[in-house]
């Protein structure tokens, strides 16, 4: 049965890769394409450094960006990682114990295209992350500490 | 079945180690990351265990019997006894116990010490270094602070009964918030009360915990490799340098000055020694303490207070996580008294290329480095395209000495394994 519903669930993500792309989400600023290049730089600047060039983190450290849950799934908790940052994570069984800091300085759009860029890049494959979703978790955002 | 199978070949794919390199793999060949070591001429290394599970320290027995310290449960055991019966390097019998995961492990007086990231236990072994009671552990250290950033505790002991505990800086470079562009330092630095520095305990009095009188160095902002050196009858440590100098700073530095600086810093410690975490760092080609950004350094200010210097600097970022000073006479004479360097290999000289992922050797004289020091055994990571800490291999974290005067190198990739080199003439 794991078996299974693992199958059915690859199944799915292949289709969607295969397949043309059903955009169903309200292109960021200037569409896709352009919120991915501006999403580049940001990634650049405040990213790279600890998840690294190719997004695939540092073991033990700074968690990998590529298809985990947290990357391609709820896009209000992954704002939210950005808003206030993270400290220790569990993926896959793998703990991360690196800090990342909280990024309140960030515009909505270099939020938005920040991780627009990074749900669509490195294999990910994910709907945009728009202004608007960025402006109304910031508005509801309280930081935990 | 056929569900069963194209799910391996899928999980292999997606998990993306060594395919490619190990054409003619097919869904069920068991995954393996053992790369050639390159050594000098004359050295030879034997796979004690290979692809055997995350490796962090290391210790061996008077006979031989190799005890190793993991960073996540195998099987449920933390500690593994590796022995090698007929001889040929390769351990044959290997047995687990302890169900907590760490990084220290060193052999004292008959007895094995091992730590998780809280407490520090010792086992009593038998004449042959068969652990007596497994199960019942005496716990020597307890409840030192553990809050995920360079949580992990060193051990070593010296000759005089004592035991050295290194507790890690939960922090960068003790921002009010850690690691954030314009967060200032704190002065005096909260953290240096009870991390940052070694701790030094009896090493066989049993549940002792923080308290003035075990505070032996501070300003340290982590170290996992140290050894006693009993030429000079004094503690060396290899401190891991504050990151993020151009990410945080980029005003003062670039990324190409980043991937070098700061220098990681060999010292020797004396009772009270302060190497000056967080408010200083050493500049290897300024030769000099500089003040760190967070405190109003601006890459040329030095501190007004005077710190401990280093006696060897390294480059930047590559994480020693093992040190061992040589006392065997099976290595060339140079090697005798000198230092091995396990660097873990970088991950924050990014986005310049990484390095380290090798253990370097460091010729001694008259108990001080002459600082001419050279790479010994190399291609832990796999190949040139594999210097990347989530690519490598292999990434050298643990050493210790076999009482033939081999040494022994240990790895803590997923696949981590521990190799045992020797020299024939």
């Amino acid at each position: 049965m794991k078996h299974i519903l693992i199958i059915s669930v690859l199944a799915i993500g292949a289709m969607s890769l295969t397949n043309k792309p059903a955009i169903s989400w309200t292109p960021a600023q200037g569409g896709l394409q352009a919120s991915i290049a501006r999403g580049k730089l940001v990634y650049l600047q405040q990213c790279l450094p600890c998840h690294q060039a190719d997004a695939s983190g540092v073991p033990n450290m700074n968690p990998p960006l590529i298809k985990t849950r947290q990357v391609l799934g709820n896009k209000t908790a992954l704002i939210k990682i950005v808003l206030n940052g993270l400290k220790g994570v569990d993926i896959d069984g793998d703990s991360f114990n690196g800090v990342m800091a909280p990024h309140p300085d960030l515009t909505d759009q270099e939020i938005a295209d920040v991780l627009t860029y990074v749900r669509n890049s490195f294999g990910n494959k994910a709907s945009a992350v728009t202004v608007a979703q960025v402006k109304a978790v910031r508005a509801a955002n309280k930081p935990a500490n | 079945m056929g569900f069963t199978a194209l799910c391996l070949t899928v999980s292999t794919a997606f998990a993306g180690g060594g395919d490619g390199k190990h054409p003619g793999n097919g869904a069920n060949a068991a995954p393996t990351a053992m790369p050639q070591l390159k050594l000098p001429a004359g050295f030879k290394a034997v796979a004690v265990v290979g692809d055997f599970g995350q490796v962090r320290h290391i210790a061996v027995a008077p006979n031989g019997v190799v005890f190793i310290k993991l960073a996540k449960l195998k099987d449920g055991k933390g500690i593994y006894r590796l022995q090698d019966t007929n001889g040929d390097g390769k351990a044959d019998k290997i047995t687990g116990f302890g169900n907590y995961r760490g990084t220290g492990m060193a052999i004292r007086n008959g007895y094995l010490y091992a730590s998780s990231d809280e407490d520090v236990y010792r086992y009593k072994l038998d004449r042959n270094a068969n652990v007596i009671d497994p199960e019942k552990p005496e716990r020597i250290v307890m409840g030192l602070l553990a809050r995920g950033e360079h949580q992990p505790k060193a051990i070593t002991l010296d000759y005089s009964g004592n035991l050295y505990v290194n507790i890690g800086a939960y922090s960068n470079a003790c921002q009010l918030v850690d690691r954030t562009k314009g967060s200032p330092g704190r002065k005096p630095c909260p953290i240096l009360d009870s991390a940052g520095g070694i701790w030094q305990f009896k090493a066989d009095k049993p549940d002792q915990t923080y308290g003035d009188d075990h505070h032996y160095a501070t300003g340290l902002r982590n170290v996992v490799g140290f050894d006693w050196n009993r030429q000079t009858n004094s503690l060396f440590v290899m401190q891991h340098g504050r990151d993020q100098l151009s990410s945080l700073y980029p005003q003062y530095w670039n990324d190409k000055q980043s991937a070098e600086l700061p220098a990681e810093c060999m010292y020797e410690l004396h009772k009270g020694s302060n190497c000056g975490w967080p408010y200083i760092f050493y500049d290897q080609f300024q030769h000099k303490q500089l003040l760190n950004p967070e405190y109003g350094g601006d890459g040329k200010k030095g501190p007004e207070e005077k710190y401990q210097d280093p006696v060897l600097a390294f480059p930047g970022h590559l994480a020693p996580d093992g040190l061992l000073f040589y006392t065997g006479d099976q290595f060339p004479a140079k090697y005798k008294n000198g230092a091995f360097v396990a660097f873990h290999g970088s991950w924050n000289r990014a986005p310049e290329p990484q390095q380290g992922f090798y253990v370097v050797f460091v010729p001694f004289e008259n108990g001080k480095p002459t600082g001419k020091w050279e790479v010994f055994a190399d291609n832990f990571a796999g190949g040139p395209a594999n210097i990347s800490p989530s690519k490598a291999e292999q990434r050298p974290c643990g050493l210790a000495q076999g009482p033939d005067g081999s040494i022994y190198v240990t790895s803590d990739t997923k696949l981590g394994a521990v190799w045992k080199i020797s020299y024939n003439k």
